[in-house]
């Protein structure tokens, strides 16, 4: 099979920009531990309100200064719909939904994941910057999907 | 060979149809986003035509056209009719009956559940249905166009397929191997819990099916249009094809990898954990390199074609290219917004990266660029080129034709631009209004959703031309006898014997092992989970 100079040049630069690409996603793995919401557990939809682990959302502090948020995703709001948590300590999310799936965005950070009914969705982010930001639901859930939203409020760490 | 023209006109005249009610959807989405007050602007109007514009764009425009398109490719290339003739009616006829009862669902409000359809989210059973009879209608396509070739097959047993022909079987590989998954959503999942006869169903494993099914999918739209780059464009403008063969691996690349890639759409998904996510990343990664291929082989045929033309110098080339072409100038424009688009796929596809962008105004406006732009535009290009030949009359309104495809490129170039921009700036995808009750964060995503909705208005008038002129050249069109479909040559004349990528047997068994690494595990290991299900919800 005859290939042109050229074009085998330019496929080895083709391929060169493909694992390059991979490559640096491997680094931010292996360095930074930088790796998509990927957390494993499940629970029944139909009773989230009473299950021990959803049953009061709100945020609790950890004894190493890090902070846990149980929060609810609901057609059409965020359950607490307002969440204050320290800036520069690690925070932990923990989403379900009872209904349809939704989607949970912190506008302007990398706090980014589906909520889907029947799992537990689980991420550790930190917020640098103390401020107030929006809150949202980037998943379509129904008519009043654009209506749901919060405030998640970044403190100045004591 | 007139069933084939027949067949060919009616499936693409479907396809043009729904395109036209899609763009009027599109419209008033953008209008919508900008939160402009439009008389009879409403959350229930604006998901509904999401939906509609999600179905009737991604599913029926394209699956319509790519049947037409195949019938053509397929009848003129090997220059024989059709294999089974009432069969392939059958296939039109099947996917018209099921696009029409799903579109009554939508028209009638009752599966305002966008074209991913994610439960538990139910729509009326009608809206499955009619989908899954759409997959059956171009499974019986697939089917005829496979019986065609190995009909040619037995009389060649050592000619290479045409490329032409190859590209298309190769889509259409792509699209049974993919459609297995989707199929099994709505068999097993979504149209028994429909109906009532099972209760709940688990979401997690329907997004698993769908997006088994849902990245390949653009592939299937994809591929025919390279096939028209490849053997199409070099012909139109003058030139040749600068390497068959490269064509040819570039098309078995795409059976190989188009699959094993779903698991970049579900980055952010909880349940999937996050070893097998970085598996497909590498895959999706190593699949932009047949793109990269593509992209060097498509433009030094263009190269060929404008030195044949007199060019002399470094990139004079390019000028003496026929822009006034409809076809040429949708295609050349067509990959220049791909080659953007491209770039932003690879930024979706790299993993926790993805969280800067996952469901937010930059993912609509990536697939504008890709399936909006490499694929619509390039299939309005190929319908300027292809319709008059089907229906036996010149092209009408011409100089509407010759407009549309930099008034696409324009106004795709300012909806894609803002979206890009709002998206990075976190403004979720698919929402009524952004307003977010005069939230300060949200104000400031303003003016680039005002520029978004004039490019919309830009798009829409695009289409209203490409329609008008579609309108004209069918009822009014001067007739002519000239339907000669031909293919490019390739610069080094037409290979003699088969290689190693045209061995479609052994690429479709690889194809199938790598699917299976990438999805047999997580799925059985999904499968042994104790999951709890969902009863449906219709929040619409």
């Amino acid at each position: 099979m005859h290939i042109d100079l050229y074009e085998r040049f330019w496929m080895w630069s083709a391929g060169a920009i493909c694992a390059a690409f991979f490559g640096t996603i491997v680094y931010g793995l292996v360095s930074e531990g930088t790796r998509p919401p990927s957390h494993v557990e499940t629970i029944d939809p139909t009773a989230v309100w009473s299950d021990p682990r959803f049953a009061q959302p709100g945020v609790t502090a950890n004894p190493d200064g890090s902070v846990t948020v149980t929060a609810v995703a609901l057609m059409f709001a965020f359950q607490p719909n307002e969440i204050r948590v320290p800036a520069g300590k690690p925070v932990t999310f923990r989403l379900t939904s009872p209904d349809v799936v939704h989607g949970f965005e912190i506008v302007g950070t990398n706090a980014n994941t589906m909520v889907i009914p029947g799992y537990v969705a689980q991420f550790t982010t930190t917020f640098a910057t103390p401020g107030e930001y929006l809150m949202v639901c980037h998943e379509y859930c129904g008519l009043g999907h654009h209506a749901m939203m919060g405030k998640l409020i970044v403190e100045e760490a004591l | 060979m007139t069933t084939a023209r027949r067949l060919a006109a009616a499936n693409i005249g479907f396809a043009v149809a729904a395109f036209g009610i899609a763009a009027g959807m599109a419209l008033m989405q953008a209008v919508s986003r900008a939160n402009l007050e439009l008389p009879w602007r409403s959350p229930q109007m604006y998901y509904l035509s999401v939906t509609a514009h999600g179905v009737l764009m991604a599913l029926v425009f394209t699956t319509f056209f790519i049947m037409g398109l195949g019938v053509v490719f397929t009848t003129h290339a090997l220059d024989r009719p059709l294999r089974w003739p009432r069969l392939a009616w059958a296939s039109f006829w099947v996917a018209l009956v099921g696009t029409l009862a799903a579109l009554w669902a939508i028209f009638w409000g009752k599966a305002t559940v966008l074209y991913t359809f994610y439960p538990p989210m139910q729509a009326h059973p009608a809206f499955y249905l009619g989908l899954t009879l759409l997959v059956v209608g171009s499974w019986i396509w697939s089917a005829v166009i496979i019986a065609t070739y190995r009909a040619w097959r037995a009389e060649h047993r050592e000619t290479p397929a045409p490329l032409a022909v190859f590209g298309m079987l190769a889509t259409i590989v792509v699209w049974l191997i993919s459609t297995v998954g989707v199929a099994a959503e709505m068999l097993l999942q979504l149209i028994p819990w429909s109906l009532g006869w099972t209760k709940t169903v688990d979401p997690l494993l329907a997004r698993m099916l769908f997006w088994y099914f849902g990245h390949p999918l653009v592939y299937f739209w994809l591929l025919p249009a390279y096939v028209v780059w490849y053997t199409v464009l070099p012909k139109v403008s003058g030139g040749k094809l600068f390497s068959d063969p490269l064509g040819r691996m570039v098309f078995a690349l795409f059976i190989l990898l188009s699959t094993p890639v779903g698991f970049h759409h579900q980055f952010m998904d909880p349940g999937i954990s996050s070893g097998w996510k970085l598996l497909h990343t590498f895959n999706t990664l190593g699949i932009i390199f047949p793109s990269f291929v593509t992209a060097f082989t498509v433009v030094a045929s263009l190269e060929i074609a404008g030195r044949s033309r007199g060019a002399t110098g470094w990139f004079d080339w390019l000028g003496k290219l026929p822009w006034g072409d409809p076809l040429v100038s949708s295609v050349l424009l067509s990959m220049l917004l791909f080659a953007v688009g491209g770039f932003g796929g690879a930024i979706n596809a790299s993993y926790g990266m993805n969280s800067m962008i996952h469901n937010t105004a930059w993912v609509q406006g990536h697939f504008h660029l890709t399936v909006g732009s490499a694929v619509a535009l390039t299939f309005m290009g190929t319908a300027y080129w292809l319709v008059p030949k089907l229906v036996r009359r010149e092209l009408e309104l011409s100089l509407l034709a010759k407009v549309q495809p930099y008034l696409w490129f324009a106004g795709m170039l300012l909806f894609s631009i803002s979206n890009h921009i709002t998206g990075l700036m976190g403004m979720p995808r698919r929402i009524y209004d952004p307003s977010y009750q005069g939230s300060a964060i949200a104000e400031a995503w303003g003016g680039l959703t005002g520029l978004s909705a004039l490019g919309g208005l830009f798009l829409f008038i695009s289409s209203a031309f490409f329609l008008l002129v579609m309108l004209g050249t069918v009822l009014a069109g001067r007739p002519t006898a000239d339907t000669t479909v031909a293919f490019a040559e390739p610069l080094e004349g037409q290979p003699a014997k088969r290689i190693l990528f045209d061995r479609l047997g052994l690429w479709i068994v690889a194809a199938i092992v790598l699917v299976l690494i990438a999805y047999a595990y997580p799925l059985a290991q999904h499968l042994q989970m104790p999951r709890f299900g969902s009863p449906g919800f219709r929040p619409f």
